[in-house]
């Protein structure tokens, strides 16, 4: 049975990766699940040097999912280098990085500092909402888009993932253009932008009142995106969005994608990207799949 | 090391207005539990998809057991309130740093709980050597208070309403007692704790403040709970679950 995947030439053992900012670089979950038995770890944002991020509180929960507006706090990539990837490379799983910053100097300058270094994948993250400046600001207008990824790419040495923002109209659109400025692969979707009011309080729950929605009810959007999105354009896609288990992989896997992630679901359980290896094994053994990629994109 | 188990509900039963007292055993949690540690325990509902943090009221050992005495606040603990002896539920533990304490039968201690900030005050008194006194403060019914006084504590109880022991705040009863120690082990609302520490200060006592902020993973991997954490000179935000929930009140900013 295979159930190895190919993103732009860098072979994971199996579709299962993590997003971004859901998993730190690995560390915490070392303890309570095997990191041997992930595809990849996308680790969570880097950027060019220290970022506080955003005042407190920073979550809320919502019907089958949750709010968040940490606001890519992280140590800067000198720290990720020195500190992260010897932490990883004992593991046997692959490390995607992902790339934050205000600018496209600051997500070059990352880039730049990543050149040589013992990684496997970039990420470049144009749809965190959290920001005031970058992240989604980028990510939205397709213009901009191609500009970001082209001068991005131009300083890459590895492949470069576009994660791609759900918080636009036409997804193809973002989709097509970060293709046309180079990217290699896409990654979608970021989360969607979304509020909650304490009605007790009469505030919003979140300091900086609107966050980024995840969990298990943006599904069937992200999937409806990631579908949109297999259909137009030839590049790998990392399907991401609610996924819990198996039986949720299968589904993106089945609208065209080449790799998933698992994000807030590893806050749910710890161990949830080893369930899902299992369960996407489990299903190719009940119905005879000898190969993962079979199953791609079968849905018309 | 954590561990991810399927706590067995030994007891639960109402100690005051909305306190649930839950005794569940989980071996492994409890076998590498201290005091001022918290655990994860998780509705698994379908819509309520994040743990709720509780923080650890009495740890034992030998049968394996971990008692939450916890507040009915939202959905979360709500589902919880219902939970009866045989049930089970999904248990992340221990997290968090606890408290560090002292280990020497000469120091003095006090302990200064506010509401659903005194639970965990417990399990510190329970494992202490040394003289101790435990200052709670409350609302207004003093739930837990026999136990510190069980646990060889000297306990002085305040509440808003006058109605059981000293009428006012718990910083107001340290001045009028005029109480000294060597050390302070606290938990409570933020603004108790704000001004203990102030005056724990003012007094040169050490002091210890468990802090709380909203969270999603409760292991330190979603950097959710973060509160700005001061060497002195600049601040960063730490992490309550992982960096804390226990810090030195000095490093806390409190504005």
């Amino acid at each position: 049975m295979n159930t190895k995947v190919d993103i732009c030439g860098v072979e994971l053992k199996n579709p299962v990766m993590t997003a971004s900012g859901t998993f730190g670089s690995g560390r915490e979950f070392s303890e309570l699940t095997d990191l041997n038995k992930i595809g990849a770890v996308t680790v969570k944002g880097v950027a060019a040097v220290p970022w506080k991020g955003n005042p407190a509180p920073r979550i809320a929960e919502v019907y089958g999912g949750m709010l968040n507006s940490v606001g890519l706090q992280n140590p800067g990539v000198k720290h990720f280098i020195e500190n992260d990837i010897p932490f990883l490379r004992q593991y046997d799983t692959k490390i995607v990085v992902n790339v934050c910053g205000h600018s496209i100097d600051q997500y070059k300058d990352v880039v730049k500092e990543l050149r040589g270094q013992d990684i496997d994948l970039l990420e470049l993250n144009i749809s965190c909402p959290n920001v005031d400046e970058g992240g989604m600001a980028f990510g939205t207008d397709p213009v901009m888009v191609e500009r970001v990824v082209r001068e991005v790419k131009k300083e890459a040495d590895k492949p470069l993932i576009v994660k791609l923002s759900p918080n636009v109209t036409d997804i193809t659109a973002t989709a097509k253009a970060a293709v046309c400025g180079g990217a290699d692969a896409l990654s979608l979707i970021n989360t969607l932008t979304g509020m909650k009011i304490d009605i007790h309080k009469r505030a919003p729950v979140l300091y900086r009142k609107i966050g980024g929605m995840s969990g298990p009810a943006v599904k069937p959007v992200a999937l409806r995106m990631v579908y949109e999105v297999c259909k137009c354009v030839d590049v790998p896609v990392i399907g991401m969005g609610g996924i819990s288990d198996g039986e949720d992989a299968l589904e993106f896997i089945m609208a065209g994608a080449t790799a998933i992630a698992i994000g807030t679901a590893n806050f749910v359980d710890p161990r949830a990207t080893a369930n899902t290896v299992k369960g996407i094994e489990e299903y190719m053994k009940k119905y005879n799949i000898s190969d993962i990629n079979e199953i791609r994109g079968i849905i018309e | 090391m954590k561990h991810i188990e399927r706590a067995r509900v030994i007891s639960n039963r109402y100690i005051g207005d909305n306190i649930c007292d839950l005794v569940m055993e989980c071996s492994g949690i409890a076998r590498e539990s201290r005091a001022g540690q918290f655990v994860e325990v998780y509705p698994d509902n379908g819509k309520n998809i994040l743990a709720r943090p509780i923080s650890i009221c009495e740890i034992n050992k030998i049968q394996g057991t971990v008692r939450l005495v916890f507040q009915i606040v939202g959905k979360g603990t709500e589902l919880f309130s219902a939970l009866e002896p045989g049930d089970t539920v999904r248990v992340l533990g221990p997290c968090g740093n606890g408290y560090d304490l002292v280990d020497d039968v000469e120091k003095t201690v006090l302990l200064v709980g506010g509401g659903i900030g005194i639970p965990p005050l417990l399990e510190a008194c329970r494992e202490l050597n040394c003289s101790k006194t435990a200052v709670l403060g409350y609302r207004s019914d003093p739930f837990l208070a026999d136990g510190f006084a069980d646990a060889g504590a000297k306990v002085y109880i305040t509440t808003d309403d006058g109605s059981a022991g000293f009428k006012g705040n718990v910083v107001d009863l340290l001045k009028a007692e005029d109480i000294k120690a060597d050390v302070i082990y606290s938990c409570g609302p933020r603004i108790m704790l704000k001004f203990l520490s102030q005056w724990a200060v003012e007094q040169g006592i050490d002091c210890y403040v468990s802090m709380e902020e909203r969270m999603a993973c409760g292991i330190g991997a979603c950097v959710g709970c973060a509160i700005p954490i001061t060497d002195g000179k600049d601040w960063t935000y730490k992490k309550v679950c992982k960096d804390g929930p226990v810090f030195d009140c000095r490093e806390v900013v409190w504005q």
